[in-house]
């Protein structure tokens, strides 16, 4: 049934019919209203079977639903940003030992300076964490994501994320239809674990591994996660069936079989990016997107085949590696034929809109072969080239040094709230 | 109000504990032929190691107070080293490995789970060495007993980073040399002044059970920890367990150490039930400071080579906090 709901409260509802045993979060920023909502139904009896964990911080988070997921209980947390980079040396350990806790990241940016907003840093800085990472396009996606992620993650025995941009979507209200714990219960069957703590069966989890094995141990990783890629189309498939939903695989391409051109992106920025396609189209320019929804593993093949015989790319990424560039485009990159060039556009930092307006110049540009490997867009010039050049003048910053905009930014602003 | 444990039988000579002239049923788990060997032999601890002895004594009286419902949580360190190097394993106990840091939460998670199973029998225990318990794990540590969730954590506490060559934790005594306080300089070895008194901070977080225990009284520790096993939330067990590499001390004056630790009061052995200490280990032979120092190279710079006080005020020091010890918790009974 469809419903106008927050993006937060659907996740909170898919997760809850998907009966999880323990669900355990930091409780503050960066957080989002889907603990708080699950929290509420565990203790009105809404939820039953589950215990929530109100922890002390987001490794303890983490780490709580490790131990809960090791004696064979569905777990499920919630982080994003500064929370997700806490407790990163769990998410990685979780990756490694194969728990599979399904995990939602509210992407936010990651400071220094600080700042809530959204953006792909957090996701990004934990790409090689081994689990699974999923983007989802719009709350309806993120829903469904959230349901296939437990049945994902339970097959094949590793971690999933569920990424969905923090306040665009988590925040958003939309239409969603949040399937009902019959339909649920009819694709998601109760976890099996494949390893388990048990005193009736000893086991030692979490061995030392010497030089001798753990290469071996780390190609084990890497062939789960490329058998994970069949079986999140495998899963898409299935569940599409049961919710009668149109299938979501590993991309989801939009005009792209026919385009010369072809924007690559991931998360809530997809939609907009359609609308200019559709407009471009319009005009008669052969352009087209591929979404990106499994980010890890990383669907080289489907990208290619989604990609076809465009010739040039754009990626859009909402996180940058500084002093390299896209994150995202170093991997889009590996999917592409040679003659294909690839330009990468930095967008959405720290919240900043992407507006369909900036989207449509970057693919005029692109189209006229006038867009520039590396764009940053709507990037303030002015204000960039006076900090360069009062840092080249007076060999400083000032007077906020880890900003980097010194008196032509925060400060003037914070002059001008001050007056 | 403290009480006095009871006193054993111990055999003239010497404190070691006579199993023989108890009865059965009071003999040790230890002694027992069909105790379950949590952590069996073959593991590739040092000779004298007082944390495997600690572990096993500890382990084995859990299994026999739960009737082998028990599920491990070990933190990173020397106990989780030699004990699972891959394809190997020492335990006999379903045991799980997470991180440095994280010990008392995945415990926390394994018992929230069984909780939600509905097998409360099945229980739980984290354990740590001093550096996984005081310094890197005592966030979640903390965390885990404010929520009074149902794990008994176990430090074994070596009083320093000893796996990866000795250096100093927040459980490391004054003036003791290590890697990382070395026995150089005007005040030689770890500063005065500093270090958490961990069974303290348990018990200011009004935990049911907290004790302080010895790997030189076997009884006493196995008590304690078949006592713990009867609470329900969380409990703590700090345990002195010598280091015959850190403390540069002979493989086999483990036992012995840790009994002089316990006799000079540096290391009241003690219990107490929410915030409270119940009970005290008396003293049975008071010796000075110096004669528990004196075993050991870490505090080979207090001494010169005839053996005499090199530091004569440094060991005033110490033998005034082993003063303040039985004072506080009336170390020495009823005698004066």
């Amino acid at each position: 049934m469809l419903r106008q709901i927050e993006g937060s409260r659907a996740v909170a509802e898919a997760v809850a019919a998907c009966r999880p045993g323990v669900v355990c979060a930091y409780p503050i920023t960066p957080q989002t209203h889907i603990v708080e909502a699950i929290g509420a139904m565990t203790k009105s009896g809404q939820l039953t079977g589950c215990r929530f964990v109100n922890v002390e911080s987001e490794f303890a988070a983490i780490s709580v639903a490790m131990g809960a997921s090791a004696v064979g209980t569905r777990a499920y947390t919630a982080t994003a940003s500064q929370g997700l980079l806490f407790m990163l040396e769990a998410v990685y350990n979780a990756g490694g030992l194969g728990l599979p806790i399904v995990m939602t990241v509210a992407n936010r940016a990651i400071g220094a300076p600080i700042n809530i907003w959204n953006d792909h840093s957090d996701a990004m800085a934990a790409r090689d964490a081994g689990w699974i990472q999923l983007f989802a396009e719009n709350n309806q996606q993120a829903t469904d994501l959230h349901i296939q992620a437990f049945r994902l993650a339970e097959e094949v025995s590793l971690p999933v994320m569920v990424c969905m941009d923090g306040f665009v979507l988590t925040h958003a209200v939309e239409r969603v239809d949040v399937p009902s714990q019959d339909e649920v219960d009819t694709f998601l069957p109760p976890f099996t674990p494949r390893q388990v703590l048990d005193p009736h069966l000893p086991t030692s989890i979490g061995a030392l591994v010497g030089p001798e094995a753990f290469e071996e141990v780390r190609y084990l990783a890497h062939a789960r996660h490329l058998h994970a890629l069949n079986t999140i189309e495998r899963i898409g498939v299935e569940y599409a069936e049961v919710m009668h939903r149109p299938f979501c695989g590993l991309v989801s391409p939009y005009h792209s079989e026919d385009a010369e051109l072809v924007v690559v992106a991931l998360g809530s920025v997809l939609g907009a990016v359609k609308d200019v396609v559709d407009e471009l189209r319009s005009g008669g320019a052969k352009v087209g997107v591929v979404g990106i929804t499994a980010f890890r593993p990383f669907p080289l093949e489907a990208l290619h085949r989604a990609v076809g015989n465009a010739s040039q790319v754009v990626v859009i990424d909402r996180a940058l590696s500084a002093g390299f560039g896209g994150i995202l485009s170093s991997d889009v990159a590996m999917a592409l034929d040679r003659r294909t060039s690839i330009a990468t556009v930095i967008a959405g930092l720290g919240g900043r809109a992407i507006t369909e307006h900036s989207i449509e110049s970057v693919l005029r540009d692109a189209l006229v072969g006038r867009l520039e490997p590396l764009r940053f867009l709507d990037l303030d010039h002015a204000k960039v080239q006076q900090e360069l050049a009062h840092l080249e003048n007076e060999g400083c910053s000032l007077p906020t040094p880890d900003t980097g905009l010194g008196a032509t930014g925060l400060t003037k602003l914070v002059g001008r709230v001050g007056t | 109000m403290t009480e006095r444990r009871p006193a054993r039988f111990y055999q003239v000579g010497s404190f070691a504990a006579g199993n023989r002239l108890v009865s059965l049923a009071e003999r040790t788990v230890q002694a027992d032929p069909s105790r379950t060997n949590s952590i069996t032999s073959g593991h590739r601890a040092c000779q004298g190691c007082g944390e495997a002895l600690g572990a096993r004594c500890v382990l084995d009286a859990a299994m026999r107070a739960t009737d082998g419902n028990l599920i491990v949580v070990n933190a990173t360190g020397c106990l989780e080293v030699f004990s699972t190097p891959y394809p190997e394993s020492s335990w006999r106990i379903p045991w799980m490995h997470s991180l440095f840091a994280n010990a008392a939460s995945v415990a926390s998670g394994v018992a929230t789970a069984l909780e939600v199973q509905g097998r409360e029998q099945i229980r739980v225990i984290a354990q740590a060495g001093d550096g996984g318990t005081v310094d890197i794990g005592f966030g979640a540590l903390s965390g885990m007993f404010e929520r009074d969730d149902d794990v008994l954590f176990v430090c074994y506490d070596n009083q320093a980073y000893m796996n990866t060559g000795v250096q100093r934790s927040a459980a490391t005594p004054p003036a003791a040399r290590t890697a990382t306080t070395e026995a150089i300089g005007l005040h030689p070895g770890n500063p005065f002044g500093q270090g958490k008194d961990m069974p303290r901070l348990a018990m200011a977080h009004g935990l049911g059970y907290v004790a302080t225990a010895t790997v030189a009284d076997l009884h006493d520790l196995e008590d304690k920890v078949i006592r713990a096993m009867g609470f329900r939330g969380a409990r703590y067990l700090h345990v002195l367990v010598p280091c015959p590499l850190g403390w540069a001390t002979e493989p086999s004056a483990t036992i012995e150490v840790a009994r002089r630790a316990k006799e000079c009061g540096l290391f009241p052995v003690f219990e107490a039930e929410r915030g409270r200490v119940t009970s005290v280990s008396w003293i049975r032979h008071l010796i000075p400071v110096e004669e528990y120092l004196r075993l050991q190279g870490r505090y080979g710079h207090l001494f010169d080579a005839d053996g005499r006080a090199a530091q004569p005020e440094v060991l005033e020091r110490l033998q005034a906090l082993a003063d303040a010890n039985i004072a506080a918790y009336g170390l020495l009974g009823d005698r004066p």
